[in-house]
């Protein structure tokens, strides 16, 4: 079997690739967040705590699978396999490096987006199925929160699409090679996708819809053991996911000086967005659920609209 | 400021020489007490008369109920020339315009254990009514919810009333069964008629959301029904009483002595500053003056427990509106105070190092040393959370305009501390009345004009300062002397001649075995805790133990106006709200 773009062997590899880097973000955070907060974190499973999430893993397992009976069984199984699901589907447009990637589809750009929505149905269920009042008020919070900011997400993309000509995602690398990354004539672009990235995998500051001070865990309320477990890396699987997206749309991808692989650059880029998104968790407190939309709406929506029209005048008046 | 509290004892206050012209011929009796608070005893028909008189008529006018307790008098021996009483009702109000307090009594017999409700007076008379009626079985005419709130509503009896069980001991031993957990949890059951609240409005069905007892935010056991239309707060309902361990009772069973590690563990962040009111109000009765040296020792180590309550608040404030770095960062602030108060007093947050007529020890060696680190580290580290905290533009949009009271407000709930100072009045209990010497130190009182969350926590962050500049002083005017008084009621009693003097000998051997026989009077001493007034109001018997010993916490008034304050915000609203509020469970329960 060769290694190649679709093979089976890229396939597997490039999934268990992600799983493993998701789950060790959330050691990665936790000592991350400790350095920043002034102590330790978890440093005592293995050489620098490196183990801990052996040990959460070999945990969240063997938990009881617990069912509350007053939930909708069947959705409330249901949601967390959504989320999973939808988010590794993304990672399947996404060219990792030359020659490495699942599918090199011309609706890239639309797919992950298409997933994107899809995974509101996830947070949505979750909330109804548990039949729990701060569930309840959670799901009503993400639902609202993720399809606002898909639209500005989407809409602060289509700059780059504009600028590369293609919806294909190795293909608007393929464009940064030649052009130069995308982030010089879309900075604004960037800004938004950014902070709608934040809000679509509902991280701090715009944890909204699972705000713990608030209320409790949200829409993941009733949930532990496994499908707890699946929101959980489900989340971090939106943070690569996200820190990917920006490298290959705003940063050239893979491209980088010949002295490394490719697949290095891609893999330094991603991660120090996942850094910069945890540190954002840590220092920034957390908006009201109105003021985000406010802010979503009045703010966000022209600013990317304006965007992408002075893109479209800009490239109009030099071809 | 004019009268205060220490010389009024001589002059009639002027607020009783206006009462006795105003309504002389309601006044049944006058009192005299040790503290020097006028005190009058009325009738109970009369008493709304006379507590609006307070109010509205008096010059100062009283602006604010500061307590409302009751006295089972029943097995009161030392009670001569007052009314005939088998339970008294006491209201204590105060003013803060004259910077005095007046305290009216109401006589009432055990066969009729009925009283006219001042709610409609003060709105914070609505908890303090209830209490009386929990612990007492008094009842209020006229008062809109007159249920149990510390005590289960399942609970028998009223747990201060003198008949009523002080010890484990005295009762069956406690066993739950499962109809029983059944019964008290369908007891716990909010029901919104109860509260008339209606289930719906005209167009939309409210949602009533259960926030507590166990909420990441209500810091404690604490619980409060929200009524939601959509997730706008339209009216709330706290519940309090989860943290309840029956303080008050413990006073009448320990000994005077033995009382004091219990206040520690009323307001569980302020330390031993909790001891401060309590031994003070023994010293009084028992005509204890303590040392110089003891005054700034109490108010060193009171101020380093300042600091460390308010750090805690300010870490959890800012991780309440979701910013999750400060409170580690104060933590390790905390942390190092925690090892200096040690390395003081051998225990970190409860100490219980004061002593009736001074404290337990001497400051160790180098002592100094240890309180310049603090000093050194404490100023840039606090400019730094400004910067963090108070100067971040997302926690201003959340915490400005939020939680809005004016001082009236503030006065009409029986709001002190820095929620009072927040509303643009600057009365801060160590200045206007001084205890323990602090009119012997330079300090401001920081104020604010808004009244929101932002500017409730604003003015703890300059609290910390203020304190800090006490500290210093302290640290560099620390006077020479005893750490303990020479009186013989001090506990534990000197022992340096017990082996060559009989009397003193004795006088130890009876003070550690029984304590100290504390004489007969009433007192209340009142101090600027971390969280606003706190006051004990204690009764001795003239007997080794406390006949009745009342605790006016802050937080308890503080959470009574919730509701009012929270009132049409959002959900996220309100844990700003009340994570500006600065209580502990502790604190409010007793």
């Amino acid at each position: 079997m060769t290694f190649e773009v679709g093979s089976g062997l890229s396939i597997g590899v490039i999934l268990a690739t992600v799983i493993v880097v998701a789950a060790m973000l959330i050691w990665v955070e936790r000592r991350l967040l400790s350095f920043w907060q002034e102590r330790l974190g978890p440093n005592r499973v293995g050489p620098f705590g490196l183990l801990q999430v052996v040990a959460d893993m070999i945990k969240i397992f063997t938990k009881e699978d617990w069912v509350p009976p007053f939930a909708d069984k069947f959705s409330f199984v249901l949601a967390p396999a959504i989320i999973m699901t939808v988010i590794l589907l993304s990672f399947s447009v996404i060219p990792f490096a030359p020659g490495v990637g699942v599918v090199d589809s011309n609706i890239g750009v639309l797919f992950v987006l298409a997933m994107a929505s899809l995974g509101a149905y996830s947070v949505m269920l979750a909330g109804l199925s548990s039949d729990n009042k701060y569930a309840l008020l959670g799901s009503l919070r993400a639902a609202a929160q993720m399809i606002s900011y898909e639209v500005f997400m989407g809409i602060s993309i289509l700059g780059v699409v504009a600028l590369s000509g293609s919806f294909n995602l190795r293909e608007i690398v393929l464009a940064q090679e030649e052009n130069g990354w995308y982030i010089f004539p879309q900075f604004i672009g960037f800004v938004i996708f950014l902070i709608a990235g934040v809000a679509e995998s509902h991280r701090l500051p715009f944890d909204i819809p699972e705000a713990e001070q608030e209320i409790c865990a949200g829409y993941h309320t009733e949930y532990s053991g496994m499908k707890f477990g699946m929101f959980f890396v489900g989340e971090y699987l939106g943070l690569v996911l996200i820190s990917s997206l920006i490298t290959v749309l705003f940063f050239g991808g893979w491209l980088g000086p010949s002295f490394l692989p490719g697949i290095f650059w891609f893999a330094l880029k991603s991660f120090v967005f996942i850094a910069f998104f945890i540190l954002l968790r840590a220092a920034i407190p957390r908006p009201r659920y109105d003021q985000l939309m406010t802010y979503g709406w009045l703010f966000l929506l022209p600013v990317s609209l304006l965007n992408l029209l002075i893109t479209g005048v800009i490239i109009l008046s030099t071809s | 400021m004019i009268s205060s509290a220490e010389n009024s004892s001589q002059t009639v206050p002027a607020a009783l020489e206006q009462m006795r012209q105003l309504h002389g011929d309601l006044i049944r009796s006058e009192q005299v007490t040790c503290d020097g608070m006028p005190t009058v005893w009325v009738d109970r028909q009369d008493i709304k008369t006379v507590l609006r008189a307070l109010r509205d008529e008096t010059t100062p006018r009283f602006e604010m109920l500061f307590d409302v307790t009751a006295i089972d008098e029943r097995l009161r021996c030392n009670r001569a020339g007052q009314p005939a009483s088998e339970f008294t009702v006491v209201y204590h109000l105060m003013s803060f315009s004259g910077n005095c307090d007046f305290r009216v009594k109401v006589a009432l017999q055990d066969s009729d254990l009925t009283i006219p409700s001042v709610v409609q007076l003060w709105p914070s008379a609505n908890w303090y009514e209830r209490e009386v009626w929990d612990m007492f079985g008094i009842k209020f005419d006229g008062h809109p919810n007159l249920y149990r709130i510390v005590l289960p509503p399942t609970w028998k009896g009223h747990a201060l009333r003198k008949e009523h069980p002080a010890r484990a001991t005295e009762m069956e031993p406690f066993s739950l069964s499962d109809e029983q957990e059944d019964y008290e949890q369908a007891a716990l059951k909010f029901k919104p008629e109860e509260w008339g609240m209606k289930r719906e409005s005209e167009n939309s069905e409210f949602m009533f959301l259960n926030l507590g007892p166990n909420h990441p935010s209500v810091h404690g056991a604490f619980r409060i029904a929200l009524q939601l239309d959509g997730e706008i707060l339209v009216d709330a309902v706290p519940d309090i009483g989860y943290h309840h361990r029956g303080a008050e009772k413990m006073g009448e069973r320990q000994s005077w002595h033995t009382y004091i590690p219990y206040t520690d563990r009323i307001d569980y962040l302020g330390g031993v500053m909790n001891n401060l009111p309590y031994v003070m109000a023994v010293e009084k009765m028992a005509g204890i003056e303590v040392p110089e040296r003891v005054k700034v020792i109490r108010v060193m180590l009171s101020e380093m427990f300042r600091i460390c309550s308010h750090l805690l608040f300010y870490g959890t404030f800012a991780q309440d509106v979701g910013q999750l770095s400060p409170i580690f960062y104060m933590f390790v602030e905390r942390e190092r105070i925690f090892n200096i108060i040690e390395s003081i007093c051998g225990a970190r947050m409860h100490p219980g190092w004061f002593r009736i007529g001074g404290v337990a020890q001497d400051l160790p060696n180098g002592w100094e040393k240890r309180i310049q680190e603090l000093l050194d580290f404490m100023p840039a580290r606090l400019d730094e959370y400004d910067s963090m905290v108070m100067n971040n533009g997302i926690l201003k949009r959340r915490t400005q305009g939020v939680g809005v009271y004016d001082t009236n407000e503030a006065f009409n709930w029986g709001v002190t501390g820095a929620g009072l100072r927040a509303t643009g009045l600057e009365w801060d209990f160590r200045k206007q009345r001084p205890y323990s010497g602090y009119e012997n130190f330079e300090f401001d009182v920081p104020i604010a004009v808004n009244g929101d969350c932002y500017d409730r926590c604003a003015i703890r962050v300059e609290e910390m300062r203020q304190s800090l500049r006490i500290i210093k002083q302290c640290m560099d005017n620390m006077p020479s002397g005893n750490y303990k008084s020479d009186h013989p009621l001090t506990t534990p009693p000197r022992k340096e001649n017990t082996m060559q003097d009989i009397e003193t000998l004795i006088n130890h051997f009876l003070s550690v075995s029984w304590g100290p026989v504390i004489p007969a009077n009433e007192v209340t001493m009142t101090i600027e805790a971390t969280k606003g007034l706190n006051s004990y109001y204690l009764i001795s018997d003239g007997s080794t133990t406390s006949y009745r010993t009342r605790i006016r916490t802050p937080s308890f008034a503080h959470l009574q106006m919730i509701p009012e304050i929270s009132r049409g915000f959002m959900v996220s609203d309100l844990i700003a709200i009340i994570a500006s509020i600065d209580f502990v469970m502790a604190d409010v329960d007793r």
